[in-house]
C-alpha cells in the first residue's frame, strides 16, 4: 500500500513535467499578481544596431538564475495561486486543472509545506449561502490536491464567501476575479 | 406625485442632516394620515435642551410611511398644551390628528415631558402623558411618545424606539479594513460600535430580549460564533468548530442558537443548547444548508437549501425529521426569516438576474417583491412587523434601506461613511 502510495505519487510528476513544458505564461496570468513584465528588446538583443546608442542592454540566459522556491518562479506552474470559476459553480475549470495538480504534487513531494485554501464568491446572493458556495469550491481544490497525493493534514480550508472581494465592482468583469480559491502556503 | 416625491425628500433631507442615518422617504405615501405635530414648548429657565422632541417624533412618524406631518412653517397657530388649541385652525390645514407638548426642568439634569395627542374633527383627546426623563434619554423619551401616538392612531404597536444592529467595512490601508458591528437607535441616530475587528464580522442576530447579539467573527483567520451582551460588552465564544460557524438564529425561548456548521464535511443545519453547550444536527444533506430562522412559536426552522439544485427555502420541524420545500417561485430564494406573527416569511429572491427582497405569505400566497435594487440582501422584519429593513447597494457603497410589508414607502439609511450592510432589526426589548 505504501508503495503504491508513492508511485501515484512519482507519475502525475513525469505527467505534469510534460504539461508544463507545453505551458506558456499569458494562461497562467492571474489576477493580483502582476505578471512579470518582460521588455521584448531584452534578452539576446545585445548587438551591433543597438551600439552607439548610449544606452547599452544586456540580455540573461532564459531559464537561468533562478534559485528560490518555485512558489516563487514566475516560471514555473506552482507560481499560480488563485484559480476562478463560473457562476454559482464549484468545478474546476479546465485551464486550471494544472495548476492545481502541480500544486498538489508539490505538496506531495514536500510534506512539511502547509497550505490553506480559501474560498471565495462574488457579492451575489446572500452572503451565509456564499460562505457554503465559497467552502464548496475550497473543498474541489483540496479534492483535487489529494488526488496528487497530498495529505489532507497539510490543507487547511477556510471559506470568506463575499466577505474579501479581490476587486472592488459591481459587474461581471469583477465578479469573475472575486469567483477564485487561492492558495495560501 | 413625482413633485411631492422630492418635496417630501428634501424635507426630510433638512429635518435629518445631524443623523447618523439619513432618511430619505423614495416612493410616495398616498392615504397617510395628516397629522400635525406642534413643536414642543419650552418652560424654564435658561435653554431648552438641544434635543427637539416634537422634531424627533414627527420625523418618526413620517418616516413610517403611515403619516403625513405638517411642515410648523405652515401652522397657523403653535400651542403647547390642550387649554391652548382651537381645532379650527387644524380642521382648515385638514389635518386629523393633533400632537401638543412641552417640556420642563425636573430636578437636577432632569425634565418632565407633557403631551397630549387630539382627534382634530372631534375635538377630543385621544391620549395624554406626562413623563419624567433625563437628558441622556431625551430621544429615547421621544421615541416612546412616537410609539404611543402611532398606536393610538394604527392600533398596532409602534417599533421607534427600537435598534437596529448591522456591519460596517471601512477602507483602512491598502487591501485592509476595518470592519465594524454598530448598533442604532432604528431611526439611525447613536450609532456604537460593539465590535471591531480587520477581519470579517458576519451574520448579527439579537436574543430574544433584545440584549444579546450572536454574530460570526473570522479574528484569528477562521470563523466562530461568539455571543455578546450588547449593554455589559461581555462575550462568549459559542462555537468554534473545524469548517464553517455560521448563520447563528436565537430560538425564541433564548435558550437556544441554530447555527450552519461543516464539522462533518459540508454544511448543515445544527442546534446548539446554549447551557448544555451540546450541538445536535437538524439535517443531513451533501447539499448546503444554511440560513436558518425559527419560526415565532418554536415548532419549525426554515433555512435554505441547494439540495434541489438551486438555493430554496425548506422547513424543517425543530425537532428534525424530513424537509419540506416552501419557495417554488423563482430560481433563487435564500435567507428567510418570519413576521413577528408567523404567517410570512421575508426573503432574499432573484427576479430576472437582480437580488431583491421578497415577502411570502405562508399561506399559499405569492411572493411580493418589495424591493427594486439590484443587490439587496439580509431582510429582517420590524418587531411590528409593519416594516423590512435590509441591504442594498447605492453604487459601491452598501446602505441600508426599509420598506412598508406593502412595499409603499421605501426609505434610505445611509451611514455617511463606509460600505453598511447585514442589518437585524432588534426586538422589543425586555
Amino acid at each position: 500500500m505504501i508503495m503504491k502510495l508513492s508511485m501515484l505519487r512519482f507519475i502525475p510528476l513525469a505527467v505534469a513535467a510534460l504539461v508544463f513544458a507545453g505551458c506558456t505564461s499569458p494562461q497562467m496570468k492571474s489576477e493580483g499578481e502582476a505578471a512579470p513584465v518582460v521588455e521584448t528588446g531584452a534578452a539576446g538583443q545585445q548587438g551591433a544596431g543597438e551600439a552607439g546608442e548610449g544606452a547599452q542592454t544586456a540580455g540573461m540566459t532564459e531559464g537561468s538564475g533562478w534559485t528560490g522556491s518555485p512558489l516563487e518562479d514566475p516560471q514555473s506552474p506552482l507560481y499560480n495561486k488563485v484559480i476562478y470559476f463560473d457562476f454559482d459553480r464549484s468545478e474546476i475549470r479546465a485551464e486550471y486543472r494544472d495548476v492545481v495538480i502541480a500544486h498538489g504534487q508539490y505538496l506531495a513531494s514536500n510534506m512539511t509545506a502547509m497550505i490553506t485554501v480559501e474560498g471565495h464568491c462574488d457579492e451575489r446572493g446572500s452572503r451565509e449561502y456564499n460562505i457554503g458556495l465559497g467552502e464548496r469550491r475550497a473543498n474541489t481544490v483540496k479534492q483535487l490536491l489529494i488526488a496528487q497525493g497530498a495529505s489532507t493534514d497539510q490543507i487547511t480550508v477556510v471559506s470568506y464567501g463575499e466577505e474579501r472581494p479581490a476587486v472592488m465592482g459591481s459587474d461581471e468583469n469583477a465578479w469573475s476575479q472575486n469567483r477564485r480559491a487561492v492558495l495560501a502556503y | 406625485m413625482k413633485k411631492l416625491l422630492i418635496l417630501a425628500a428634501l424635507l426630510l433631507w433638512h429635518g435629518s442632516l445631524s443623523a447618523g442615518l439619513t432618511i430619505e422617504i423614495t416612493e410616495g405615501a398616498e392615504g397617510a394620515l395628516p397629522i400635525a405635530v406642534v413643536p414642543f414648548g419650552w418652560q424654564g429657565p435658561g435653554q431648552p435642551p438641544a434635543e427637539n422632541i416634537g422634531e424627533i417624533v414627527d420625523a418618526d412618524l413620517k418616516r413610517s410611511g403611515r403619516f403625513k406631518t405638517l411642515p410648523p412653517k405652515d401652522m397657523l397657530a403653535r400651542p403647547h398644551s390642550g387649554a391652548d388649541v382651537d381645532f379650527r385652525d387644524w380642521k382648515v390645514l385638514g389635518m386629523e390628528s393633533l400632537v401638543v407638548g412641552q417640556l420642563r426642568p425636573n430636578g437636577t439634569g432632569g425634565y418632565l415631558v407633557r403631551f397630549q395627542l387630539f382627534d382634530v374633527f372631534k375635538g377630543e383627546q385621544l391620549a395624554g402623558y406626562s413623563i419624567p426623563t433625563t437628558a441622556r434619554d431625551l430621544r429615547a423619551t421621544a421615541h416612546h411618545i412616537s410609539d404611543l401616538i402611532y398606536e393610538k392612531l394604527t392600533g398596532q404597536r409602534g417599533a421607534f424606539a427600537t435598534r437596529v444592529a448591522y456591519v460596517t467595512s471601512m477602507a483602512a490601508a491598502e487591501g485592509e479594513y476595518k470592519i465594524a458591528l454598530q448598533v442604532a437607535d432604528a431611526d439611525g441616530h447613536h450609532p456604537q460600535t460593539i465590535v471591531t475587528s480587520t477581519e470579517p464580522l458576519m451574520s448579527p442576530a439579537w436574543s430574544p430580549d433584545g440584549r444579546k447579539l450572536a454574530y460570526v467573527s473570522f479574528e484569528k483567520g477562521r470563523p466562530s460564533i461568539w455571543v455578546q451582551e450588547v449593554f455589559t460588552g461581555r462575550r462568549q465564544k459559542v462555537a468554534s468548530y473545524k469548517g464553517i460557524n455560521g448563520a447563528p438564529a436565537w430560538s425564541p425561548d433564548g435558550r437556544k442558537l441554530a447555527l450552519t456548521l461543516s464539522k462533518d464535511g459540508n454544511p448543515d443545519i445544527f442546534v446548539l443548547d446554549l447551557s448544555k453547550r451540546t450541538v445536535r444536527p437538524l439535517t443531513r444533506h451533501y447539499a448546503i444548508d444554511t440560513e436558518p430562522a425559527w419560526s415565532p412559536d418554536g415548532r419549525h426552522i426554515v433555512f435554505t437549501s441547494d439540495r434541489g439544485g438551486k438555493p430554496q427555502i425548506y422547513r424543517v420541524s425543530a425537532n428534525g425529521g424530513k424537509a419540506q420545500r416552501v419557495t417554488f417561485e423563482g430560481d433563487y430564494n435564500a435567507r428567510a426569516s418570519y413576521s413577528p406573527d408567523g404567517k410570512s416569511l421575508t426573503m432574499v429572491t432573484r427576479v430576472s438576474g437582480a437580488y431583491r427582497i421578497g415577502v411570502l405569505e405562508l399561506d399559499g400566497g405569492r411572493l411580493q417583491v418589495l424591493s427594486t435594487g439590484r443587490l439587496d440582501e439580509s431582510p429582517s422584519f420590524a418587531p411590528n412587523g409593519s416594516m423590512v429593513i435590509y441591504a442594498t447597494k447605492k453604487g459601491q457603497q452598501g446602505e441600508l434601506a426599509a420598506v412598508s410589508v406593502d412595499g409603499r414607502v421605501r426609505q434610505r439609511l445611509a451611514l455617511q461613511a463606509g460600505d453598511v450592510r447585514e442589518p437585524a432589526w432588534a426586538p422589543y426589548t425586555k
